[in-house]
């Protein structure tokens, strides 16, 4: 079973998990099975046509799946996958 | 670069510096030839500014637009009690200079903006980036880009924080991380969303650390990597960032208001909602006009403060639609009137609600206006 970090911002819709369990063989069934434990999840991390939204970076260890085969990047069972957003706080 | 000397007195406050053999007096004179812009003297840019005037960087531009607020003390220790009130670049720069007098400020009293940016931009040798929202960061990011400066970046939210060089070397830039900004209302801001208050402080110094790093040309910086830390649970994380051959070249500086979103009022981008100010509803009440209040902010800051309007957070209020009046004149309020205006577009846009009205400047508008003893936060 695979891990995925879930980001601060979004750990509203997890229940204010920071990391849950995943099933899976590649990223986009790991993530998909993710969503499919917390649905309000879901359009945050993927548009309409399903792909990963631009804001939000998916990691493989400390790769990014874009250099690697993207979504369709093998997981291992003791992989951990990173969501990361984009965050702008730092002043007020 | 310059010929540079020290005083006795300098050679002296800096000698932990001098006594680094790979730091030497060799990286102490490029300290003090440099310049240095930190924009935002917030969270970041309190230990940011606090450091890098502690270890003697030559010149240091401090920009920010706003006073300092008693909310602002949980976590900018740049400022004190004293301080509240008065424009945060003249109380830093106060401060800074009682701590190093051999270093040269400049305040820019403003907001950094696709008209100032490259003109500002361009008398620093690298750009230290504290800011709070994300059209300036975007802003920030081009203009160093296209002025090829370096920009060491910081962010937080909440128990997370982010670091990385940018535009260092050829390495990537943000827009290589995160081609665009999330919609607006994702991603609350730390005024919305809150920070924990020694936060700002670990990852500003982090900041403040790669700066003197690229200054004195020593050690490896984060240039193409990604710096993550959790102050919750103490994981720390480091990623590599590659430059991505899809990111546009950025040749000009835009409108980073509308490329995030928001229009000129910081308000996100919907067709307008009606509005009712504080005074006009005081005035109902007082009247005893049978109106529904609606407060969409969440249950932790209701028990701050409240116009004891019924608790619906932003979050559920598409579920909740039931619980809103149709036949009567629906107030909604927030803490300062965004959230709540996205709650009327998206209750009127999926309903066709035509009863709600926006309280502008949300409790803290009735705060400052109506009920001076209502804690603000």
């Amino acid at each position: 079973m695979a891990k995925v970090i879930i980001p601060t911002p979004l750990r509203k819709f997890t229940s204010n998990l920071g990391t849950i369990d995943t099933n899976g063989g590649t990223v986009k069934e790991n993530i998909g099975s993710l969503a499919e434990q917390f649905p309000d999840l879901k359009k945050h991390i993927f548009d309409e046509n399903g792909d990963i939204r631009k804001f939000v970076r998916i990691y493989l260890g400390d790769e990014d799946i874009n250099v690697l085969e993207k979504e369709n990047t093998k997981v291992l069972q003791d992989s951990v996958i990173s969501i990361i957003p984009a965050i702008a706080g730092g002043s007020n | 670069m310059k010929p540079v000397s020290f005083s006795k007195a300098e050679l002296e406050r800096y000698s932990r510096h001098l006594i680094i053999p790979e730091f030497n007096i060799e990286g102490q004179r490029r300290l003090k030839n440099a310049k240095v812009l930190v924009v935002g003297t917030g969270g970041l840019g309190s230990p940011l500014l606090l450091y890098l005037t502690a270890a003697g960087v030559g010149t240091i531009g401090i920009l920010d637009f706003d006073v300092v607020d008693d909310s602002n003390l949980q976590r900018q220790v740049l400022f004190s009690v004293d301080d509240v009130g008065k424009p945060k670049v003249e109380a830093a720069k106060k401060r800074l200079e009682r701590l190093n007098s051999h270093v040269n400020f400049q305040v820019y009293n403003t907001m950094l903006t696709s008209k100032n940016a490259l003109e500002i931009i361009k008398e620093y040798d690298l750009v230290a980036d504290g800011t709070d929202n994300f059209p300036t960061r975007y802003l920030v990011n081009d203009a160093c880009v296209i002025l090829g400066k370096p920009n060491v970046y910081g962010s937080i939210f909440r128990f997370e924080g982010q670091v990385s060089v940018f535009n260092y070397k050829s390495g990537p830039h943000y827009r290589d991380l995160f081609p665009t900004p999330p919609p607006p209302g994702l991603v609350p801001s730390c005024a919305e969303g809150g920070v924990i208050g020694v936060l700002p402080g670990i990852i500003g110094s982090l900041q403040a650390n790669e700066v003197l790093k690229i200054l004195s040309g020593i050690g490896e910086t984060l240039s193409g990597r990604l710096f993550l830390f959790d102050a919750l649970t103490f994981e720390t994380r480091t990623l590599k960032i590659h430059k991505n051959p899809e990111t546009p070249e950025i040749k000009e500086l835009i409108d980073y208001d509308q490329f995030c979103g928001l229009n000129l009022n910081g308000k996100a981008n919907k067709e307008d909602v009606k509005e009712i100010t504080v005074e006009e509803l005081k005035a109902l009440r007082d009247s005893k006009e049978d109106v529904q209040l609606i407060d969409v902010r969440e249950a932790y800051e209701y028990d701050i403060c409240n116009l004891e309007g019924e608790l619906i957070p932003l979050g559920r209020i598409l579920d909740s639609f039931e619980k809103i009046a149709s036949n009567k004149k629906v107030i909604v309020y927030c803490r300062s009137g965004a959230r709540s205006a996205t709650a009327i577009t998206q209750l009127e846009r999926k309903y066709g609600f035509d009863n709600l009205y926006n309280l502008k400047g949300g409790v803290l508008a009735w705060a400052d206006r109506i009920d001076t003893s209502m804690a603000k936060y």
